[in-house]
């Protein structure tokens, strides 16, 4: 019998792995994508300062627009948007609705990268000007600035926020479930039917032990740039 | 031929100007000293210089090439004329005390990795920390910490070296030793502009000394007239002024 639970509850977990990675291989990089973009500082009316247009001269409109898109996808839960991005695209457009796992990945990647990019900007908002000076009057380029000496200390500054996001999703891909993604939960529920209530308990385990390895990982790397303060 | 003009430079924030016009020059070798009460502008016009403000108005020379900023690589160049040493030293933490030397010079190709490396061992010797190369910043006190920045700024060779009030964030027992840094690279030849409120060293070593007030040279002068006989009244009070409160 637990083997067979085993067996069972190692099919939907192998789920649960799938989104967690695949939503972190894509949400990471397109988390910077979208905190460059709420901190775009493009200006199309700058020049109407003095006419009577000048309210529009402040308005920088891909920061808007970006952190509109971060501010409705960060208050809205995660669930709906699962819904959504799965069923939205045939009911509204009547296109053919995308294989489930994709569904799932673009919706936690998106929900996701904007949690990032919040947690990117404070960071990098958090650098002080003096560095970007420094770096200036040596005559490095922006992106050599960026990549050479603001980033790792970025890095540095947002592994605790990070490790805690990181830790959320482990627990938020049983969400998945909602479209009908046989992840570690449900698998698990598939024995109650069956009279039996510990495979509940066992799937906890699975996700204690994720979770824990993942703290020592995260422990890990902190613990590798504590040799620098900044 | 002046290693520096600036004519007629103007900046100003919003609705305040900071800087009202100013204009002077620099002799290859000569060391400036800015003086002044706060908010005169001192700290604006190096920024100027170093092209971290964009001034409103004037030019800036050196040796005998006007600097222009009309695109951003040619700001990047403009900026390599010059040095500067910060305040609270900006050091990269991330960095050890070498690769903080080093690492300009690298990306900017400037010889091969163990030319740069022999560079910046010289320098840090120059300024007594050669026994702190693979220490990290944090482990520096504030005095070892600018002593590497000046290191950092000189290993790109500028050929004017600003720097900005570097003592003002060191205890008082570290000021000696920054100081007498800056004293060796004025007998090494340096042409250096220091804004500070050390006006003893100010004296000492300046072979010019510049009193800034509400964004105007209100004096310029050799250290002897214008702390000995000051010809502006401004100039009179803040001199009097700093030292009463020594
Ligand atoms: N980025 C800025 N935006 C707005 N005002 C500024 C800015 N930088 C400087 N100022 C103003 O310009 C004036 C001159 O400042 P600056 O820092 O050049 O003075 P300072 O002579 O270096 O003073 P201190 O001795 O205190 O360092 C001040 O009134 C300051 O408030
Ligand atoms: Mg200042």
């Amino acid at each position: 019998m637990f083997t067979q639970v085993t067996l069972e509850l190692l099919g939907g977990f192998w789920e649960t792995i799938k989104i967690f990675l695949l939503t972190l291989a894509f949400s990471i990089p397109l988390g910077l994508v979208v905190c460059f973009g709420s901190m775009n500082k493009w200006s199309p009316f700058r020049r109407l300062e003095a006419g009577p247009l000048h309210f529009l001269s402040g308005w920088k409109p891909i920061r808007w627009l970006t952190r509109t898109f971060v501010w409705i996808i960060r208050g809205t839960p995660l669930m709906l948007q699962l819904i959504i991005i799965f069923y939205g695209p045939g009911l509204m457009f009547g296109l053919p609705s995308m294989p489930r796992m994709t569904a799932t990945i673009v919706a936690f990647s998106i929900n996701y990268a904007c949690y990032f990019s919040e947690i990117y900007r404070g960071g990098i908002e958090s650098i002080s000007r003096g560095q970007y000076e420094a770096g200036q009057v040596l005559g490095m380029t922006k992106s050599q600035i960026f990549f050479r000496v603001v980033l790792l200390q970025v890095v540095k500054r947002i592994m605790a926020p990070m490790s805690n996001e990181i830790i959320t999703l482990v627990k938020d891909t049983s969400l998945a479930r909602i479209i009908g993604i046989y992840e570690i939960i449900w698998s698990g529920e598939q024995f109650i039917k069956k009279g039996l209530i510990w495979p509940l308990f066992y799937t906890g385990a699975f996700y204690l032990i994720f979770s824990g390895a993942l703290t020592i990982l995260f422990g890990k790397l902190e613990k590798k740039l504590s040799y620098f303060r900044g | 031929m002046a290693i520096l003009q600036v004519n007629n430079l103007r900046k100003g924030f919003g609705d305040t100007d900071v800087l009202k016009g100013i204009s002077f020059s620099l002799e290859q070798g000569q060391v400036l000293a800015i003086i002044g009460s706060s908010g005169g502008g001192k700290s604006t016009l190096l920024r100027c210089l170093n092209f971290l403000e964009t001034p409103d108005e004037g030019e800036i020379w050196v040796a005998g090439k006007q600097l222009l900023s009309a695109s951003e690589e040619e700001i990047r160049q403009n900026r390599l004329h010059f040095g500067l040493v910060f305040q609270n030293f900006n050091l990269f933490p991330q960095y050890s005390v070498l690769e903080n030397i080093t690492l300009a010079p690298t990306l900017l190709k400037q010889g091969t990795a163990e030319q740069i490396r022999e560079k910046a061992m010289g320098l840090l010797e120059k300024v007594g920390l050669k026994e702190k190369a693979e220490s990290y910043p944090h482990q520096l006190s504030g005095g070892q910490q600018q002593r590497v920045a000046i290191a950092r700024a000189l290993a790109l060779n500028p050929q004017i070296l600003c720097f900005d009030e570097p003592t003002s964030a060191l205890d008082p027992e570290l000021t000696g030793e920054v100081l007498r840094v800056i004293r060796g690279l004025k007998n090494g030849g340096n042409t250096m502009i220091v804004v500070t409120h050390e006006m003893e060293f100010a004296r000492s070593v300046a072979d010019v000394v510049m009193f800034m007030a509400d964004g105007v040279i209100e004096e310029m002068d050799a250290p002897e007239q214008v702390f000995g006989d000051p010809r502006s009244e401004k100039t009179r009070a803040f001199i009097r002024g700093a030292q009463e409160k020594f």
